[in-house]
């Protein structure tokens, strides 16, 4: 059962608090970045995360959920098309709330919520070895090429820095290229932002 | 409707008021080595805008 939220509800009323939490989500997915009061933010976190969560999975009944949520179809379909890919190896934690000086007139305690633009260390750390690690391997390893796989991981695991031999030079370009169009494509969002 | 029944004094209001007291902001200086500036913790600079070496808001 899902923790109620502690407090009176944002708005005063339920449905006033429905509509303004579904707005600042669309605010954030729209802009990557919005500067809010405190308390909105902290209550936009996991409501923005969850989206985020489903427009991962990304199939049709996902696309619907959300869009009970968020009536714009632009900003729904930045969300399956680009948000949710980028944040295809990070588990939770998509949003990050730095808090910053009061708002001058009524003194209320303001953060800014964004999208975190950057990968995950152990994504970039791939990229940069051209490798990929352990665990990850495991899981990244296609069945249809056991009988392959087995020899061209065991040329891999000893010639990572040396000189490979073809198929694994081959296996090891692919991964990098992945990386690498991955990260233009953040060190963009962080310009723009 | 309960309404005061004596003036109150010149001394006891200022006595009450006396006891109005503002306390000091806590600051701390900002950990951008560029920086220094003072800010209250926990909070992006409002010099520089960095927060844990990150820049999030535009410095005024």
């Amino acid at each position: 059962m899902p923790t109620p939220t502690k407090g009176p509800r944002l708005g005063g009323s339920p449905a006033h608090e429905r509509l303004m939490l579904a707005n600042l989500a669309t605010a954030l997915f729209t802009h990557g970045r919005i500067t809010t009061t405190e308390a909105k933010a902290k209550r936009l976190r996991p409501y923005a995360e969850k989206l985020i969560s489903k427009a991962k999975v990304g199939d049709l009944h996902n696309r619907r959920e959300i869009l009970k949520v968020i009536r714009d179809k632009d900003v729904v379909h930045k969300l399956f098309a680009e948000i949710g890919p980028f944040f295809v190896d990070r588990n939770g934690g998509y949003t990050r709330i730095t808090k910053t000086l009061a708002r001058k007139g009524d003194n209320a305690p303001m953060a800014v919520i964004e999208l975190v633009q950057q990968k995950l260390v152990t994504t970039e750390a791939e990229a940069a070895r051209k490798t990929k690690f352990a665990k990850d391997e495991k899981a990244a390893a296609p069945a249809a090429v056991e009988s392959d796989a087995e020899s061209d991981s065991s040329a891999k695991v000893v010639d990572q820095d040396a000189e490979a031999p073809e198929s694994a030079t081959k296996d090891a370009a692919k991964d990098p290229a992945e990386g690498a169009d991955e990260a233009p494509k953040a060190e963009d969002k962080k310009d723009e932002s | 409707m309960a309404v005061p029944k004596r003036k109150m004094s010149r001394s006891n209001t200022r006595s009450r008021r006396a006891q109005w007291k503002t306390s000091a902001v806590h600051l701390v200086a900002c950990s951008n080595k560029a920086c220094r500036a003072p800010k209250p913790q926990h909070i992006a600079c409002p010099t520089c805008g960095q927060y844990d070496g990150r820049q999030v808001v535009q410095p005024a």
